[in-house]
């Protein structure tokens, strides 16, 4: 892994912070975004019928796996512990701050190795855009095939899909405020990165787009 | 567009799958005795049928696992999906989802 001095975040070239504001008020604009860069993002394999691998989990990481197909576990704000994605049968993704994939990845590797755990750091395969707005729903539209119906992918909920025909893990925020339905955390790869910021604020021009810290 | 129920992720759309092709096709237990014919029979012909046709699915930009289909394939209708390695199911009746989990049942017991 590179220094965390020269580390440079997928979208570094787009110079998001300088265009950054903060001005929550502006009501022309119905989608946010911004990159979480550096997100921690760690791999774990294991069956979730073993009794001892899932307790192994939940003490490094504070909540149990979900067992639930589409759903997520663990708090909403990463810095308030790890956040698990269901992503298949016996596979999640561990979401962290940026720093902490390290430090978690060998808690659990440590933690699962006598049951059976596989535990990959593979956070600098993916990036993270936030989007959200009261018409960040109608911009996923455009270019997933996913279910977005708030009622079918309730806060918490998590999926593998397609965005704009780039493979994405989508996952559903808490809503950051009554104005401010959906808040999406959108996992996409480096090299897709580009590709699909340009694509997401494209699709989000018509509605008003401001661009916040990441 | 075929909406197709992935067994663990449920139904998604048609463009996060990939069709593998007939399913059930065992590989010869033993090659060396087979004929030439014989060997390309298992490696190149496949039933082209009008109707119920098995068909193996792997959810690509999903979950990534592989699954068995029977397609109707005159409707496009899908009548079955099923783990990977269980019998072709009997036909006629509604679309039958597979036990999920590879030990039988999730931890907390609940079917997926
Ligand atoms: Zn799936």
């Amino acid at each position: 892994m590179a220094e965390r001095y020269q580390q440079q975040s997928a979208l570094a070239h787009f110079g998001l912070s300088a265009r950054a504001t903060s001005d929550q008020n502006e009501s022309e604009c119905g989608v946010w975004l911004g990159e979480h860069a550096f997100r921690g993002q760690i791999n774990l394999r294991g069956d979730p019928g073993k009794k001892t691998f899932m307790d192994a989990v939940a003490k490094v990481t504070g909540s149990r796996l979900p067992t639930k197909p589409n759903t997520s576990a663990g708090p909403d704000d990463p810095q308030a512990g790890p956040r698990a994605l269901w992503l298949a049968l016996g596979e999640w993704l561990v979401v962290t701050v940026p720093g902490a994939e390290e430090e978690t990845a060998r808690s659990l590797a440590e933690a699962t190795a006598d049951c059976g755990g596989t535990v990959t750091d593979v956070s600098d395969a993916r990036t993270v855009i936030a989007m959200g707005g009261r018409h960040a729903r109608d911009v996923l539209m455009k270019g997933c095939p996913l279910d977005l119906h708030p009622a079918a992918f309730e806060p918490g909920a998590c999926a593998q899909s397609l965005l704009a025909l780039a493979t994405v893990i989508l996952y559903r925020g808490a809503d950051p405020s009554e104005a401010d339905v959906s808040a999406f955390e959108i996992h996409v790869a480096r090299s897709f990165a580009d590709y699909l910021w340009t694509w997401l604020e494209d699709a989000a021009d018509e509605y008003g787009v401001r661009i916040i810290e990441g | 567009m075929l909406l197709i129920p992935c067994p663990w992720c449920g139904p998604r759309d048609e463009i996060e799958f990939g069709c593998g092709g007939e399913a059930h096709i065992a590989r010869p237990e033993n090659p060396d005795e087979l004929s030439d014919e014989a060997w390309a029979d298992y490696l190149f012909n496949r039933a082209n049928p009008k109707g119920p046709f098995a068909e193996r699915w792997v959810h690509s930009h999903g979950c990534r696992r592989w699954f068995n289909v029977v397609r109707d394939t005159a409707t496009n209708e899908i009548l079955a999906v099923y783990e990977m390695g269980a019998p072709r199911p009997e036909i006629g009746s509604p679309p039958v989802l597979a036990s999920p989990d590879e030990s039988g049942t999730t931890s907390d017991g609940e079917s997926l």
